[in-house]
């Protein structure tokens, strides 16, 4: 087997240095009714071409040749072909976590750049390492919350990824965590009235999201304001990390989760991604997952190393402020590399592009009959559509054109039953959004 | 480094040093060794209650979490902030300057329950010995 | 004249004072200097450009009012592209990797990632689908999840699984969450769990996220789980066992049959750590010795790639009464052999992740398994053949704690060592300066002064050979020269780095000259 560097004569050489015939001594410390005597039934084994075969008619039989208007948590952007040529080498790709510090450097230098660059976008003083993605990053900055707090309510906005709540909810439930939702209004944005009349000092954080599900810039300052003199902290959550290119970073938040997807990793059906988490620098010791420092070595040498270790649950145990250990460093790394490259005019050029191309791209529908904008809040490059009729129906229409339409709020909202979420990224074309409109105005022109 | 004889002293290595009804307390030279390089202490604020037994704050070096334990029960009147910023004094001066709260003591009657100097010494002297053997 | 062509070499005793003849492995190499990329950077400079705007350039001002970022992120790089490729080219270099060499780190499994898997990852309709697009759009990925189910529900002989969990301590908290939810609808999900003191650190971490308090077991001599004080031990407040097994000494728990036993005779349960199968796989399969739920690392085991600390993915595999549980997604069979993700299951213990898991993870070790087939039987015979073969040319040479078999890890202690004031972390840190990563030291907490070997299946003979010759070598340092192993490593391009100071005064993260302090962030 080529993986295995051993030709038969070495194993017989090993076998005999340790004073056994065959390998099958070697596992006698397993009881003998368990050990298996048959080998297993997988299938395989398969040469490199036929595992690429394998794959590829995997791939032919999903959405190769779609054009899609999907966002909702997970976003199509320009990668480049650096970022690869990076990540592949393999003193990255096969590299572990950099426990041992001195031939590590290249992990942790880059790790301490990914977590400026994190700072320098959300606006906060410190972020770590990494977490698992957006939705579990959110999660442990609100048990973050509830840990600085010592309180046990908290409100989350409805406006909120329906899967980032899930997940919420299932870690919450076991924390004694007690979780309310807070309404949106008429505009797409938080109730924050609503918001306001929940608040007692009892409340850990409100989260809110912003862009939010429904692609609405929710009103941070505002809502930060209203929390003054309650001690609830202000936790926010993005889900769409290229608007903080053209959008003020939440300052007023005390800790900000995000997904850092859109940087640089393909959607890849769900994973993996690079969460995010970043707060305000005296909330570090709360802050899970790993951090690194910058540090001399002995003889004055600027390097690199893990540190703030007693939190984590190597060493903290029972009492750690997480359970997480292994994070998704090369997921960051693709994030860093792909940061660097983009750097502070492309960013900027990547935000707008997304910005003007929704623009237009709502211009092109609310020209159709039945089409309306729903919510009047400024959005980024996500904005949500009511149809005049189920928005299932119109998109197993729209497939026909092999075009992918809108993510389907009724699913999560029942009160937006013909509501769609369009998103509209920097790697649309013009044609692509007028093809759109242009199919969708058919579809609709067409009897029930 | 001699251990202060007016102090009274646990087996888990912290001391404490009454004047008027007031405890100031601390960790022993012996427990500071141990931890190593100290680069974090974790103190109640002024208010808190302390149990006799119980832990009331943690030191931290960097490998390692250590629980500090109350000699005695009581109210903490003060903690050190000087920790805060040069948590190395806990390293250095363990018995005096790098003292880590200070209790109104709520039964002066569980002091009869701790060591004196003597005792501690004779009690560290028995675990190095148990350490090298 | 033609003297002056003669060079002198250098002092070649102050060379080999700190490195030894011995070294046979590695050699010093000169590497490049780099900063940080934020030191690069210069106003104007670009290192990617995007294709024209098409359509109306929008009015951001007007869009976006108050909330608009006028001048772009603060202090984000400027550099051109080629700046970037040697910055990241040149802190690579700085790493040490599998692909250099053995990694001999304990119950890490750091075996070779192969190429294979990170190519099929990348093909266009793997690496561009959307987890919300049309499941008739899907149905490749969605049968990439089922095999991979299958494959693993074989190996393992359960009867279910989620490939949710992002990481093995994700999967760990998924497992008692099962638990829970099986005990509540039983009328009691119970208070403690109970965990050996050899266990990995996210064992009790997660047990307390997961609402339940940890009672430490003491392991007996052999780091084994004592069964006859366990019997006592389980009472009606006992949820679960958390057991791993071979135990992070390498050794297997023979009565773990047993174990599951007690447990289940009270009512409880038998969670596996499954960090350690890459001593099983083929040879034995944890449900059919009882276990009711175990995870899966598919970081270690199946060979996805550690990428200096993720992603990972923790699959757990689970018996019949859990089932009804499981984490939301789960993948369906509908007629016609149609696929599908269902996500309305009324005992779910709801999500503990977006989408449906880390599926560019899940495709490798798809890719890894399907390579071996039942061939990968094999693997864990060379993994355990390896880790016997050091042990045995080890032993006498540093402390052997235990005497019973080891699989595919074997523990040493530093007791011989220490009598010369060297410890494991010395020694580990000498075994740089051999060309090698240190093993894991210090790990589990049950050995004082642990040295955690695991080489993997993906050593050669003459790597473990090199590898045996570096620690007999600095073992006999240790005897007769123990200030070079307390001072190692000596060939790096950064020494010993200062954690203490970096622990007090923590920078976390770079900041431009003139917002720089000299307080601390």
């Amino acid at each position: 087997m080529r993986y295995l560097p051993k030709s038969p004569a070495e194993r017989e050489e090993m076998l005999a240095a340790v004073s056994t015939k065959s390998v099958d001594q070697l596992f006698l410390s397993v009881p003998e009714q368990y050990r298996l005597k048959e080998p297993l039934n997988l299938p395989g084994p398969f040469s490199e071409a036929e595992i690429i075969k394998y794959f590829k008619e995997r791939a032919s039989e999903n959405s190769l040749g779609y054009t899609s208007f999907l966002g909702a948590g997970v976003y199509n952007h320009l990668r480049s072909v650096i970022t690869d040529t990076i990540i592949q080498r393999g003193e990255f790709l096969t590299s572990y976590t950099p426990y041992q510090a001195e031939i590590t450097q290249g992990t942790l230098q880059s790790i301490f750049e990914f977590q400026t660059l994190m700072c320098q976008l959300t606006g906060q003083e410190v972020a770590n390492a990494s977490m698992y993605d957006g939705s579990t990053a959110t999660t442990e900055a609100v048990l973050m919350a509830e840990r600085l707090t010592g309180r046990r309510r908290v409100l989350v906005a409805r406006s909120v990824h329906p899967e980032y709540r899930a997940v919420l909810r299932t870690y919450a439930k076991n924390s004694g965590l007690s979780v309310e939702e807070v309404p949106f209004q008429a505009d797409g944005s938080v109730d924050a009235r609503a918001l306001q009349s929940s608040l007692k000092d009892d409340v850990a954080a409100v989260l809110l999201q912003s862009p939010n599900f429904f692609g609405a810039i929710e009103p941070v300052e505002e809502v930060a304001k209203a929390l003054r003199g309650a001690g609830a902290l202000l936790v926010v959550s993005i889900t769409e990390a290229v608007s903080l290119g053209i959008l003020k970073p939440p300052s007023a938040a005390d800790i900000v989760a995000m997904e850092g997807q859109s940087f640089g990793l393909p959607p890849s059906y769900g994973g993996p991604y690079a969460g995010v988490i970043a707060s305000r620098g005296k909330y570090v010791r709360q802050m899970p997952g790993r951090l690194v420092g910058q540090t001399t070595d002995v003889d004055g040498r600027r390097g690199f190393v893990l540190t703030l270790a007693t939190r984590e649950q190597h060493i903290r145990r029972e009492k750690a402020t997480s359970n997480i250990c292994t994070n998704q460093a090369l997921c960051a790394l693709a994030a860093t590399v792909h940061l660097c490259l983009l750097g502070k005019e492309g960013l900027r050029e990547m935000a707008h592009q997304n910005l003007s191309k929704a623009r237009f791209a709502l211009t092109e529908l609310e020209k159709i009959p039945g089409v309306r904008r729903a919510f009047k809040a400024p959005f980024f490059n996500e904005f949500t559509v009511e149809l005049p009729r189920s928005v299932k129906l119109v998109n197993a229409q729209l497939l026909r054109s092999k075009i992918i339409g809108p993510f389907v709020l009724g699913r999560d909202y029942p009160e937006l039953s013909k509501h769609a979420l369009v998103c509209v990224t920097e790697t649309i074309t013009r044609e692509e959004i007028e093809k759109f409109a242009g199919v969708l105005r058919a579809v609709l022109e067409q009897p029930v | 480094m001699t251990y202060p004889v007016g102090y009274k002293y646990t087996k888990q290595h912290e001391w404490i040093d009454v004047k008027d009804g007031l405890g100031t307390i601390g960790i022993t030279d012996y427990a500071q060794h141990e931890l190593g390089d100290v680069v974090f202490v974790e103190l109640p604020k002024p208010g808190a209650k302390v149990q006799a037994g119980k832990s009331f704050g943690t030191v931290e070096s960097v490998k390692a979490v250590s629980e500090i334990y109350a000699p005695v029960s009581g109210e903490v009147t003060e903690a050190n902030g000087d920790l805060e910023a040069t948590p190395e004094k806990l390293n250095s001066d363990p018995h005096n300057s790098a003292w880590l709260i200070r209790i109104k003591i709520d039964d002066q009657g569980e002091l009869s329950k701790l060591m004196d100097g003597k005792a501690y010494e004779a009690f560290i002297a028995e675990k190095n010995k148990e350490a090298s053997a | 004249m033609i003297d002056s062509y003669k060079t002198e070499p250098a002092a070649k005793a102050d060379r080999d004072e700190r490195l030894s003849d011995h070294i046979k492995k590695a050699s010093r190499n000169v590497s490049q200097n780099e900063g940080l990329i934020f030191e690069k950077s210069s106003h104007g400079k670009r290192a990617f450009e995007l294709p024209p705007l098409d359509v109306p350039a929008a009015d951001s001002a007007d869009l976006l009012g108050s909330d608009y970022r006028e001048d772009g992120v603060s202090g984000f790089p400027e550099v051109s592209e080629i700046e970037v490729l040697r910055h990241f080219t040149r802190l690579s270099t700085w790493n040490y990797a599998i692909d250099l060499g053995m990694y001999p780190l304990g119950s890490c499994t750091m075996k070779y990632n192969p190429r294979v898997n990170e190519f099929v990852a990348r093909l266009d309709g793997i690496a561009t689908e959307h987890p919300y697009q049309p499941q008739d759009l899907s149905q490749g990925c969605l049968r990439i999840i089922k095999l991979l189910e299958e494959c693993l529900l074989e190996i393992t002989g359960m009867d279910s699984i989620t490939l949710q969990p992002a990481a093995g301590a994700q999967g760990e908290l998924t497992g008692l969450l099962l638990i829970r939810a099986y005990l509540e609808k039983q009328g009691n999900p119970r208070k403690k769990v109970l965990i050996p003191d050899s266990a990995h650190g996210t064992n009790p971490a997660t047990a307390v996220i997961a609402g339940y308090q940890v009672e430490n077991i003491r392991s007996e001599s052999h780091g084994q789980i004592d069964v006859d004080k366990l019997r006592d031990l389980v009472t009606e407040d006992v949820a679960a066992l958390m057991i791993t097994n071979p135990s992070t000494l390498g050794i297997f728990e023979p009565r773990i049959a047993e174990i599951a036993d007690i447990l289940h005779k009270r009512g409880a349960l038998l969670y596996m750590d499954g960090a350690n199968m890459n001593a099983l796989a083929g040879i034995t399969r944890p449900g059919d010795m009882g276990v009711d739920v175990m995870h899966l690392n598919l970081h270690k085991t199946f060979s996805t790639p550690h990428g200096g600390g993720g992603p990972g993915a923790g699959p757990v595999a689970m018996k019949k009464i859990l089932e009804p549980f499981r984490p939301v997604p789960v993948l369906v069979e509908k007629d016609g052999g149609h696929l599908a993700l269902e996500s309305v299951r009324p005992e779910a213990i709801g999500r503990v992740k977006a989408f449906a898991g880390n599926f560019g993870v899940l495709v490798r070790a798809l890719a890894y398994i399907l390579a071996y087939g039942p061939g990968i039987r094999q693997a864990t015979e060379d993994a355990v053949l390896n880790a016997t073969y050091i042990r045995k040319k080890l032993e006498g040479v540093f402390d052997l704690p235990y005497s019973l078999p080891s699989m595919h890890e074997v523990v040493f202690s530093d007791a011989i060592q220490k009598r010369n004031g060297v410890n494991t972390m010395d020694i580990a840190k000498r075994l740089i300066d051999y060309g090698f990563h240190p093993y894991t030291t210090a790990f589990p907490l049950i050995v004082p002064g642990a040295l955690m070997i695991e080489p993997t299946e993906s050593e050669s003979k003459e790597e473990c050979d090199l590898f045996i010759d570096a620690m007999k070598a600095i073992a006999q340092e240790a005897a007769t020269n123990p200030q070079i192993v307390k001072t190692a490593p000596h060939s790096t391009r950064v020494g010993r780095l200062d954690e203490v100071g970096a622990a007090r005064k923590p920078i976390l993260r770079w900041k431009p000259p003139s917002a720089r302090s000299e307080a601390a962030d």
